[in-house]
């Protein structure tokens, strides 16, 4: 793998991603997650619901943004994908949490790469979606949108992991056992990602968790949290 | 302006608080660190109480709770409640200050954004520890307050904060005497540690107590905007 797609994949790349738990925060608060096993339960949830549509719309992302012809189609494609992708986050605090983590991935992405797709997704109102960001930024980098799905779950399962030893003192080398185990998982999910690479983002996977969007608003409605989400 | 030296040689720079560069123009960002319990947001509070009527404002906390630092600057009426917003930090106060700044950035433009010209921008770090620093991407001078209730040989131990802060203040110094602090320890061991940057002690009791601190900001802020 190439220098710059790895910088994407580091968790160490400044992009805010550090006080984001994917949830865990707020399913630890309500007892869903307690220990190693419950974490790897809650993890293989999100991976089949909420990440593979991320995964879908980061895959979808790096792919078409390169192919548009001009900057009118790249801006119409871009109002698209972010109108599809919020149509699939009920919550109005993870929706806001998601343009808030794709303006601080795009604050340093912006800095690195300039691509006529970093600039369209650079361009939306209130910052564009996370996975889209995230999709443009692979791109940028060099990579395809086997890539850009890769990396989404791996930030998933980082996010979760990390916030888990965070929060609940859990031990990080049982929890790096769990990471490749469901990471194994996350890459059969992969074989879809040249399917997901050509749709319409209209027709990308809506595979919701109620559960998710419940908690993530509540998580929002909190006076004191930790993490963003 | 004595010359860098001292034992302390990757801490070496200019005793000066930055200037401005000619391309930027917005509020001096001026980071708060320190220790938890050191008086962090009480300063930052008598701060806002002896500026407020001269300049504009804004505050960003670090808290580990996101609310907690926010709600006690909203509800000691420091500012109004619009002027305080409060970033999660993911349980590690230090990370956001520090390593990735990306969260604080963005909530420092948005409340900037939100009022008309900002002069000073306060970034309150969540309490940390003696290796704790503010990242020169968020802040152009940072302030590291230690007390004197927290043992009289924190300057001796030094760290970034200490040793690098553009002031260090020395806080509760009307707390000394009952906790066995030697002030005088304390300020000659930070000035050592310093190479010539500024120490100040303060007991924020008084409710000028900070006087001082104010009159550096003023200063910081002049030297900021003309770059002189």
């Amino acid at each position: 793998m190439d220098a710059a797609l790895l910088l994407l994949v580091d968790g160490r790349f400044p992009a805010g991603g550090h006080a984001y738990s994917a949830g865990v925060e707020a399913a630890a608060a309500v007892g869903d997650v307690v220990d190693t096993p419950t974490l790897e339960r809650y993890l293989l949830g999100r991976i089949a619901t909420t990440g593979r549509v991320d995964a879908a719309f980061a895959a979808n992302s790096c792919a078409r943004l390169q192919c548009a012809t001009d900057a009118d189609a790249l801006a119409v494609l871009v109002a698209n994908l972010d109108e599809e992708y919020s149509a699939r986050t009920p919550s109005p605090y993870l929706r806001h949490t998601s343009r808030r983590l794709g303006r601080q991935l795009l604050r340093a992405v912006t800095r690195i790469w300039t691509t006529p797709a970093i600039g369209a997704v650079s361009a939306v109102a209130g910052g564009a979606h996370q996975p889209i960001a995230l999709g443009a930024a692979v791109a940028a980098a060099g990579g395809d949108a086997n890539d850009a799905t890769a990396l989404s779950f791996h930030h998933l399962t980082a996010a979760v992991t990390s916030a888990a030893v965070r929060l609940l003192g859990l031990d990080p080398i049982e929890l790096a056992v769990v990471q490749e185990r469901v990471g194994r998982r996350c890459d059969g999910f992969r074989s879809d990602a040249t399917e997901w690479a050509s749709m319409a983002p209209a027709d990308l996977p809506a595979w919701g968790g109620s559960l998710t969007e419940i908690l993530g608003e509540h998580h929002g409605s909190l006076d004191a949290r930790m993490f963003v989400a | 302006m004595s010359p860098p030296h001292g034992p302390h040689g990757l801490f070496q720079n200019d005793v000066r608080p930055a200037a401005r560069p000619p391309s930027v123009d917005r509020a001096l960002r001026i980071g708060v660190g320190g220790p938890v319990g050191s008086g962090k947001t009480t300063l930052v509070g008598s701060l806002c109480r002896l500026l407020r009527d001269e300049l504009s404002l804004v505050v960003v906390t670090n808290d580990i709770f996101t609310s907690e630092d926010a709600q006690a600057l909203r509800s000691a009426a420091a500012l109004p409640a619009d002027r305080i917003v409060a970033v999660e930090t993911g349980c590690c106060p230090h990370t956001a200050i520090r390593d990735d700044i990306a969260a604080n950035l963005d909530a420092v433009e948005q409340v900037e954004s939100l009022h008309h010209r900002v002069d000073v921008t306060f970034v309150e770090s969540g309490g940390d520890n003696l290796t704790a620093i503010f990242s020169q991407g968020l802040v152009d001078v940072q302030i590291f307050v230690i007390d004197t209730a927290g043992g009289d040989d924190v300057p001796r131990k030094g760290g970034p904060g200490v040793a690098l802060a553009d002031l260090l203040v020395i806080n509760k110094v009307d707390l000394a005497p009952y906790v066995a602090a030697d002030v005088d320890l304390m300020l000659s061991d930070a000035t050592a540690r310093r190479d010539g940057r500024p120490v100040m002690r303060s007991s924020l009791v008084d409710p000028e107590g900070a006087g001082e601190i104010a009159d550096w900001i003023r200063h910081s802020l002049e030297h900021w905007r003309t770059g002189e």
